[in-house]
């Protein structure tokens, strides 16, 4: 097996695993604070559209990723007046959202550009370019570790180092911060908090609303930066790999980005059918390698490999007077 | 004592939401530069305007009652099913070996072997999952989501592979057998002098359905295993402590709902199609959730909700047709009925709640 090769396979685990590791962490904040979140698909794909859309009609992909921001905010903002202010059923309120962003995102991309629920191809500034770091080029001549500085570690978009960085600040933020501790406090037990003096309310929202903006985010880089514009269902079931992987990592920052990094590492094995032959020597069955991910999770939950427990009072609406 | 009436429950709280559903559907139709009234005239012609339209409506509500009831079962017991789309591809993969498989003397034998089939493998594909909640604790919404996937990609692998016929380049089984035709709406109604389209796929699955609308609110409603279901529904310690076991409860709720979603594939895949081909289902697994919450997870609103559905699924087709508004329309309209239905149930009922109340209050003072 060659290092360019493995460095290739590598690479692309890099690009797919970018938008999981945002919508995981998205997904960490809110179920951390108790508000079951399965409606990372849907704010993934409203904002996949709408970053492309408006990428498109103003020519910059930044603008774009606020208006896929802002996108995924609205959703947010749906669930949280759903499971927080009228104490709906979180679960019911995420499935209605992945179908609301389903079928607006083709209902209004066929009436704005009328190419069949796609978007423009993109072009120039209207994507996220790769980053080249620092001395890449003159690096790239040093064996092995030049090429992978060259072609792993650089030529990146800008996205995929904000969302690896976001890896210790949700870290940092989660454990060493005020609003950490009370945000996990509100997941376990609102009515502890509740009782010193905290908004229950107030800290599911901020950490619905943060669940929003890394949504956002991950969509954005999908149409953005991953490909260059929305086409119909772009998310294909990352959200739920997303939130496999939360289950994955047991709901802890690290462990959602070694889980990503696998799933993402799957998916880009998928892609390469002669990479797994060459170095099995025999075929593996690619709708295996794309299921992986779901049977891992499955097995997880079973309890074989560990014990998977989620935030205790995540579901559950917060009632005061109880 | 209850706040409000029973009818207020099960009547008016579904029609407010269903109109907030449609009044946020007419202003998504306006804004993008059509109008709503027509729409609503074109799908009314087109679902229910002919026995064409009809035959196609009462297709879609065929599958919708089937994977309705199999979420309100669910729902009975307090779980949320959400993998009636494998459970329903796999039990189209049940009747497809049956029809492929089994030389069937006559399509009543058929229909009764493809439903055996059907809810079998449905209810296998539910129980690995509902073991799991049962004995693990792990959450059954995450885990029949896995499902879904894992089922789809099952399928996609059989129908590329061992099932597909030598020389076919479909990813599709082969044609079932003649003898395992079921018979269309138009001779199943021509003895009694009724003419009904040939063209439109209803068939005779669709009694199936009503019969199994029967048979979910005799067992919900008029057995002990039903009673045991709703006790656990609503209250698990109470009802571990008057000996009902959680485990068995679990099992069987999520078996028969397995067994249900399982069972729309004599609709889609004996009755319609007559073999099996790839995303047969079309999501109607998940309008089952949306037809469970608008029917209030009782049979008859099922049933009402399925028909509903169905006329929206067909109407919908139609829009798609002769306006430029797309399917996905209905995707959205979908979405907002399970918002409403479902998720902000709450915003709706705590004003009816505060109104009903005061009307009390007020009679009571009058007295």
């Amino acid at each position: 097996m060659e290092l360019l090769t493995i460095l290739q396979v590598l690479d692309s685990t890099m690009r797919l695993a970018t938008p999981l590791l945002l919508a995981c962490l998205a997904g960490l904040y809110s179920e951390r604070a108790g508000i079951f979140d399965i409606g990372l698909e849907g704010k993934m794909l409203a904002a996949a559209f709408l970053s492309a859309a408006v990428a498109y009609t103003t020519g910059s992909a930044w603008i774009g990723l606020l208006a896929g921001i802002a996108a995924s905010l609205g959703l947010s903002a749906i669930h949280g007046l759903a499971s927080i202010t009228f104490r709906g059923n979180q679960l019911i309120s995420g499935v209605a959202i992945n179908f609301l962003a389903a079928g607006l995102t083709v209902v209004v991309s066929q009436s704005w550009f009328g190419q069949g629920g796609r978007t423009p191809q993109l072009a120039g500034s209207a994507r996220f370019e790769p980053i080249t770091l620092p001395f890449a080029e003159a690096l790239r001549d040093i064996p092995v570790l030049g090429p992978i500085y060259y072609e792993l570690i650089s030529g990146h978009t800008a996205l995929v180092y904000i969302a690896l960085l976001l890896v210790p600040v949700t870290w940092w933020v989660l454990y060493s911060t005020r609003f950490g501790l009370r945000m996990r406090a509100v997941g376990e037990n609102p009515a502890a908090v509740d009782t010193a003096g905290v908004s229950v309310v107030g800290l599911r929202y901020a950490a619905v609303i943060i669940c929003g903006v890394l949504c956002g985010i991950a969509g954005a880089y999908l149409a953005t930066a991953l490909q260059a514009g929305f086409v119909k269902d772009m998310s294909a079931g990352r959200g739920y790999i997303a939130l496999a992987a939360l289950i994955f990592a047991k709901w802890r920052p690290w462990y959602a980005l070694y889980a990503c990094l696998l799933f993402g590492f799957l998916q880009a094995l998928a892609l390469r059918p002669d990479v797994i032959e060459g170095v099995l020597g025999f075929k593996v069955n690619g709708q295996l390698l794309d299921v992986l991910p779901y049977i891992l999770t499955v097995i997880i939950l079973a309890g074989f490999v560990g014990k998977a427990i989620p935030p205790r009072a995540g579901g559950e609406p917060y009632v005061k007077e109880r | 004592m209850d706040a409000m009436p029973k009818w207020a429950d099960v009547v008016l709280i579904p029609l407010i939401s269903l109109i907030l559903a449609a009044i946020l559907s007419a202003l998504v139709i306006l804004a993008i530069g059509e109008s709503p009234t027509k729409a609503l005239m074109l799908m009314i012609d087109g679902a229910l305007g002919s026995t064409y339209g009809w035959g196609y409506t009462l297709y879609y509500a065929t599958n919708f009652i089937f994977t309705g009831l199999a979420v309100s079962i669910a729902f009975h017991a307090r779980m949320f099913n959400i993998g009636g789309e494998g459970q329903a591809m796999i039990g189209g993969l049940g009747v497809a070996l049956v029809c492929l498989f089994i030389p069937w003397p006559h399509w009543s034998l058929a229909l009764l072997g493809g439903t055996i089939a059907a809810a079998l493998f449905g209810a296998a594909w539910a129980a690995i999952p509902a073991f799991l909640q049962a004995k693990r604790g792990s959450h059954i919404v995450i885990t029949t989501i896995m499902f879904n996937f894992i089922a789809a990609a099952l399928l996609n692998y059989l129908l590329i592979g061992a099932l597909k016929p030598k020389g076919s380049m479909e990813p599709a089984t082969g044609k079932f057998p003649e003898a395992t035709h079921l018979p269309n709406m138009h001779e199943v109604l021509a003895p009694f002098g009724i003419e009904f389209s040939k063209a439109a796929p209803a068939n005779i699955s669709f009694f199936v359905a009503i019969l199994a609308c029967f048979a979910v609110w005799a067992l919900i409603w008029r057995t002990k295993l039903g009673y045991e279901i709703r006790a656990f529904g609503h209250s698990e310690s109470a009802a571990k402590y008057a000996g009902i076991s959680p485990t068995k409860i679990i099992m069987v709720s999520m078996l028969i709902s397995g067994g249900l979603a399982g069972m729309m594939a004599i609709n889609n895949v004996q009755g319609e199609a007559e073999r099996l081909v790839l995303n047969a289902v079309e999501g109607a697994g998940f309008i089952g959730i949306a037809v469970a919450l608008m029917g209030r997870s009782h049979p008859f609103g099922v049933f009402l909700a399925a028909i509903l559905f169905g006329f929206l699924y067909q109407g919908g087709a139609e829009l798609a047709l002769w306006t430029k508004i797309p399917r996905e329309m209905i995707v959205v309209i979908q979405a907002l009925v399970i918002l409403f239905t479902g998720a902000l149930d709450n915003m709706v009922r705590m004003p009816l709640e505060r109104m009903f109340l005061a009307a009390k209050r007020r009679n009571k003072g009058a007295a």
